[in-house]
């Protein structure tokens, strides 16, 4: 037996739902595990149990119809669909397997050794002027200063990389009032993107003459090579901004937990993946049902939008205990921060290397971290994060190791 | 061409490469035989093997061969830039007089009784229709090929298929565009079974072509999404946590990661099936039966290194840096 879904009128990409968004994820869960957002006519859930199930069934539950609220096959997408994210297997496996030998662990090992110096630099340097923001001064450089040149970009023009990200990212909302600004100079920005993806453009040794080797010995088309390296591109710096940021908002939130990680800077990587539990950086994705399908006893049919609130899922209390409380040593293990199943997202672990290499360079100098004033919130259709976080930092006296 | 692996209960013995031909572009054929020249075991078309090829890397390939000559297996191997090294290393290291371990035959795409067939190959694909082809022409039933593939110089056996004259329609994407599928099994007449083996995409598109009567009519091989990777079972071992000096112990059935975690070890994970590489662990001693998707066969061989939510031990004992 299967019941009707409770009908909402709640609109996840107002202004109000984006600045608090944990009540309404809680009413929604509470309402059941899938619901009808009547205000777009799409399906949606908050719960673990069925966004997990979602992002694991991809026969089902399909990516290429666009993993926003758009739906490609009724609207022209505003920019080439994504080769990885947008699209289904087969089609998507190869190109899922050339990104995953570019991002292969042995890949991103390499990389550690050249982000953890430019974090430990440019954390001593902030520990010691006592005072910055968070996210202005360190969540929005760090990620700038490695990502880039591991990707082999031109150095001009970098400051391009935000824009996209967040045209990308409102992109999967509706066509807003925030997608119409992040669109103000689309024209600009795509053009600048389009062409750093070209072979000539990307530096020696970086990830994205990597990927276009893959052109080379015939994997995958020049087109396809140029696509992917877009993805790094989109994918790869908001996403980590974002992160960086909401974990060291988080820590200063929860001074317990820092003073814990103070005492034991081994424990940064976990306290990483507990902050894109808390605070998911990315908070929504869409799926499409390929068939008539029951999820939580709800049946959907064929070709219908769900959306799926992953932020929500991290905090659903009948996955967590305490889901509100960042708790670093917790098991955060079956968070969906980073997707789940064949479209997990295919960059985890440098994200995971830059997460950790900046909260250990910061575990290691500063004995607390205090706000100086409330953090702003960067509105997004799809990201949760802030503009700003200024903090007061106490430098460590005593180094232990 | 690589199948579906099916359960590894059979013997294993050692095979001899005998010849290395390439046939078309990046395809080369094996001709296999026992070191003492004594018959193999038999086989039917649509029959595979498994190679064990280099520290325990499995592929399945399809005998091309003749049935009637167990003097030696014929399989046909497809270079495949992305795969995780089994096609490379037939084409780039294993020399003739190589002994390769081999297991089987099995067969999951038998040929089976009927008036008339059609076969459909795209690319390597071919592999196992050759023989069912072989077979089909002898018994005198009316048979169609149509066989696509990216260009003419990448589709082997072409040379073999021409004395069947137009039975064999052979179709180079470049040349003569995407198969018409859907015309192909137009064809079909009462009791005609249609064989097909080739990529997910074409085998799907000839899924759609056959409609309602595809799960009485077709029969396919699919390529494995993944290659399927070699394991030592799973048997009992021990896994020794350096830094913690906690000994656990993985019984069948349960991984690494659950038992790390039981001992109160927090170790950071996500996928649990060996795709994301969170649990990577690095291994201080004792061998890995890697079962990730993610490590390069350098790595696997190397072996410092493993994803403890998947991956086993090759032997009684691993020493983990946890």
């Amino acid at each position: 037996m299967t019941d009707p879904a409770p009908v909402l009128d709640d609109d996840p990409f107002s202004d109000d739902f984006l600045a608090d968004p944990y009540p309404r994820h809680e009413r929604i869960r509470d309402a059941g595990p899938v619901v009808r957002l009547s205000r777009y006519g799409i399906w949606a859930s908050a719960r673990h149990e069925q966004v997990f199930a979602a992002l694991t069934d991809w026969r089902t539950f399909s990516s290429a119809s666009g993993v926003g609220l758009a739906d490609f096959r009724k609207e022209k997408p505003w920019r080439v669909p994504s080769l990885l994210l947008e699209a289904d297997p087969p089609g998507h496996t190869q190109v899922r397997e050339v990104m995953a030998q570019v991002l292969s662990p042995r890949r991103v090992r390499g990389l550690r050794e050249r982000f953890a110096p430019v974090a430990d630099e440019l954390v001593s340097d902030l520990v010691e002027r006592g005072s910055f923001d968070a996210v202005r001064d360190l969540a929005e450089v760090f990620p700038l200063r490695v990502f880039p040149d591991a990707v082999g970009l031109p150095e001009e023009g970098r400051e391009h990389l935000l824009r996209y990200g967040d045209m990308a990212f409102n992109g999967f909302g509706p066509r807003n009032d925030l997608f119409g600004r992040a669109m103000a100079d689309a024209e600009q920005v795509q053009a600048w993107i389009t062409a750093a993806c070209r072979r000539e453009n990307l530096a020696a040794g970086g990830l994205g003459r990597d990927i276009w080797a893959f052109a080379d010995t015939g994997t995958i088309t020049q087109e396809q090579a140029a696509m992917l390296v877009r993805s790094l591109l989109s994918a790869g710096v908001d996403t980590t901004v974002y992160a960086i940021g909401n974990a060291l908002a988080a820590l200063t939130a929860h001074p317990g937990q820092w003073a814990r990680l103070h005492d034991d800077p081994t424990l940064a990587k976990h306290a990483f993946e507990e902050a894109i539990r808390y605070e998911s950086p990315v908070q929504t994705f869409f799926r499409t049902t390929t068939r008539t399908t029951d999820l939580g006893g709800v049946w959907i049919g064929p070709g219908e939008k769900i959306l799926l609130f992953l932020g929500a899922a991290n905090r659903d209390p009948r996955k967590w205990e305490n889901p509100h409380t960042l708790e670093i040593t917790r098991r955060a293990a079956g968070h969906v921060g980073f997707g789940m199943g064949v479209h997990g997202c295919v960059g985890q672990q440098i994200a995971r290397l830059e997460g950790d290499v900046v909260l250990s360079a910061l575990a290691e100098r500063a004995a607390t971290l205090t706000p100086t004033a409330a953090p702003v919130l960067r509105p997004n259709n799809t990201l949760r994060g802030f503009s700003s976080a200024p903090i007061q930092v106490d430098k460590a006296t005593v180094r232990r190791r | 061409m690589i199948a579906m692996g099916g359960p590894a209960a059979e013997k294993e013995f050692v095979s001899v490469v005998r010849d290395k031909t390439v046939v078309a572009d990046g395809v080369v054929t094996l001709e296999l035989g026992r070191p003492d020249g004594s018959p193999l075991p038999p086989w039917r078309p649509g029959a595979h093997v498994d190679l064990i090829l280099d520290r325990g890397l499995v592929r399945q390939y399809s005998l091309c061969g003749d049935p009637a000559d167990l003097s030696a297996y014929r399989v046909g191997v497809l270079r495949e830039p992305a795969g995780r090294g089994g096609s490379a290393y037939v084409h780039d290291t294993l020399a003739v007089g190589d002994r390769v371990l081999t297991r089987g035959p099995r067969n999951h795409f038998a040929l089976d009784d009927a008036p008339s067939y059609l076969f459909v190959a795209g690319g390597i694909g071919i592999t196992p229709l050759l023989p069912m082809i072989v077979e089909a022409d002898t018994r005198n039933s009316r048979w169609s090929l149509l066989y696509g593939g990216r260009t003419r110089r990448s589709m082997a056996f072409l040379d073999v298929l021409e004395r069947y004259g137009d039975r064999v329609l052979v179709h180079p994407q470049d040349t003569s565009g995407l198969l018409d599928l859907r015309g192909f099994v137009a064809g079909c007449t009462n009791g005609t079974l249609v064989y097909g083996c080739g990529p997910e995409p074409m085998l799907a598109a000839l899924e759609d072509a056959c409609g309602v009567r595809a799960r009485e009519i077709l029969r396919v091989e699919r390529f494995s999404p993944k290659e399927e990777v070699h394991t030592g079972g799973d048997g009992a071992f021990d896994v020794v946590l350096a830094r913690s000096g906690l000994t656990v112990k993985v019984g069948p059935g349960q991984t690494v990661l659950e038992r790390v975690e039981a001992a109160g070890v927090n170790v950071l994970s996500s996928c649990q099936e060996g795709t994301c590489g969170t649990c990577e662990t690095d291994v201080l001693e004792g061998t890995p039966d890697h079962r990730d998707s993610l490590l390069t066969e350098d790595e696997r061989a190397e072996g410092t290194t493993m994803m403890i939510c998947v991956s086993r031990c090759l032997g009684e004992r691993l020493v983990l840096d946890l």
